[in-house]
């Protein structure tokens, strides 16, 4: 469903060169959901961007649904890619209703002049609300603006999940709510995740959300995937294996501090 | 003195299809366009010069007029989102351009359109039951079938995607927008609108100028502004309603000024200064108001 064939990213200002990403190989299956961790500089964002075409690849292929998108810009990958960010007003127009934001939502591509939001999708949305317990179906026609940051995120995943995508990015998209919202949105994103068997990739800081979520881990470091654990193996997974993992590798600096984050 | 109404009621809908180009640019998309203020004239310069040298029939001139102020803001657009020039300087660029195109359109800096038939006198003849308000109906049955027209796009899955491209361009974007193109759309729109209301101004009036189109942009502003704080909603068709009142108001203002101004020390030639003080109380009273208010949430 998504393939990064031998990619590597360098960024250059001036005489110094950064390589963000080193010759990465990478195939997800449908419905696979991988989680990558990583400290800040391991290549996770680099990674995603690559994804959804906002930065190109120096070198190496990147592939979609059977699509080879390498050069593809990225709202014409919306076609089969979502994306949720960490910052929850990055996801939603403010000044538009709830209920106009998820009708935008619901059609990546084609757009044309029919009506936006006929009777029959707004009632279609508000089932979609009610099922997912998040109180926004009364109030659909007030402006995004006037939710808390918890309702955004919410929102901003069931727009991305709305016109059932092949891939869904997530960047630490619970890492600006407080641990109840985190919560319920990790709950939320599973839920979409599992019922329209979504290919997912998701970067995390969080090691326990990291193991908890998702059926393949893949640790990053220097532009590279150092560790990877999968099914059974990542079932039984503890924080402190992680820590230990990253110890091995000598990285031990890194993984004190994402061990630190936990608490 | 009735018919002074009338005619501020004529000049508030005229001019307001041109704030309704605006209200696209400046609050839909947040592109503070100046464009305007030239494509204004274009409208008026193609609409005068068809009707006086080549004798086109005044109706149809307005459609030419619209397509003309499309192409101009098809290159602010294509200045802005293909070249990388800044929205405000896409605007004045294009403005300056126009300028001299609207001096070659004219052929001279003003045609006067007395001895030809302009919209204002087909519809004073064809319209005989009306009396003194034929031309009113006619330019509120124009400028009502604009809006609705606008009201219309504005809620198709193209005018919403235009709309949200004003308010969240990264979102979007993941959504499968190109927000380049959504502005490229919007500025067509928009000037369009804007010629559209510069024929029917030039026709209404009689003339055309190279000169009528300056502070556009501010008369414009000053009909969204002044209708947005009164009709306070996000609702697109309450916001269209308020632009058109605005107009109205505005042109009303406007008409009293010039009638009594002189009683207080003002003069005609003081009106664009007037008018920009106008839009300036207007745009910072909302943010007073909301500092007194401090406790209700707005955004």
């Amino acid at each position: 469903m998504l393939r990064l064939e031998r990619v590597s990213k360098r960024f250059v200002s001036g005489r110094d060169e950064v390589i963000a990403l080193a010759d990465v190989d990478l195939a997800l299956d449908r419905g696979e959901f991988l989680t990558i961790i990583g400290s800040n500089g391991a290549g996770k964002t680099t990674l995603l961007n690559v994804v959804c075409g906002t930065v190109l690849p120096t070198v190496g292929r990147v592939w979609m649904a059977g699509h080879d998108v390498t050069t593809v810009p990225p709202h014409r990958r919306a076609r089969w890619l979502a994306r949720i960010v960490q910052d929850p007003l990055q996801g939603s127009a403010p000044n538009l209703s709830i209920a106009e934001n998820l009708a935008l939502a619901s059609r990546r591509h084609r757009r044309g002049l029919r009506r936006a939001l006929p009777g029959r999708l707004r009632r279609r949305l508000r089932e979609l609300l009610r099922e997912h317990a998040m109180g926004l179906e009364r109030r659909m026609d007030d402006p995004v603006c006037l939710l808390s940051g918890g309702e955004r995120q919410a929102l901003a995943v069931t727009m991305a999940t709305l016109s059932r995508p092949d891939v869904l990015l997530l960047d630490e998209h619970t890492a600006a709510l407080d641990p109840h919202n985190a919560q319920r949105i990790s709950r939320l994103t599973e839920g979409f995740v599992r019922e329209l068997d979504l290919t997912t990739m998701m970067v995390t800081h969080n090691m326990e959300q990291a193991i908890a979520m998702g059926n393949r881990l893949l640790m990053m470091h220097k532009g590279q995937f150092i560790v990877e654990i999968a099914g059974e193996a990542k079932a039984r997974a503890r924080v402190c294996d992680l820590v230990e993992l990253f110890a091995k590798r000598d990285v031990s600096e890194d993984a004190l501090l994402l061990a630190g984050e936990r608490t | 003195m009735t018919s002074i109404w009338i005619h501020a009621a004529e000049q508030g809908l005229a001019y307001g299809i041109a704030a309704l180009g605006v209200f696209i640019t400046y609050r839909v998309l947040r592109f503070p366009d100046l464009t305007v203020d030239g494509s204004f004239v274009t409208g008026a310069a193609i609409a005068a010069s068809l009707l006086s040298h080549a004798g086109f029939d005044p109706f149809s001139v307005l459609l030419l007029a619209f397509a003309g102020g499309c192409v101009a803001g098809l290159i602010t657009g294509l200045l802005n989102t293909r070249l990388g020039i800044t929205d405000l300087l896409a605007g004045v660029l294009t403005m300056i351009m126009l300028y001299s195109i609207n001096l070659r359109i004219m052929g001279r800096p003003n045609i006067s359109l007395l001895r030809v038939d302009t919209v204002a006198r087909v519809v004073d003849r064809g319209l005989p039951a009306f009396g003194h308000f034929a031309v009113l109906a006619f330019i509120a049955a124009g400028t009502l079938a604009v809006a609705l027209a606008l009201y219309g796009f504005l809620r198709t899955e193209v005018g919403l995607a235009l709309r949200a491209a004003g308010d969240n361009e990264a979102m979007i974007t993941a959504h499968g927008v190109d927000p380049r193109s959504m502005k490229m759309s919007g500025l067509v729109l928009s000037n369009g609108l804007v010629a559209l209301s510069g024929a029917l101004v030039a026709q209404y009036s009689g003339f055309a100028d190279v000169g009528m189109g300056i502070g556009t942009i501010v008369t414009g502003l000053a009909a969204v502004i002044i209708g947005g704080s009164l009709v306070r909603s996000r609702r697109v068709g309450w916001m269209i309603v308020g632009v058109l009142v605005g107009s109205l108001l505005y042109r009303a203002a406007v008409m009293l000024a010039l009638r009594y101004g002189h009683n207080v020390g003002f003069q005609a030639s003081d009106l664009k200064l007037v008018t920009a003080l106008l839009v300036i109380l207007a745009m910072v009273l909302p943010a007073l108001r909301e500092r007194a208010a401090r406790r209700v949430r707005t955004c």
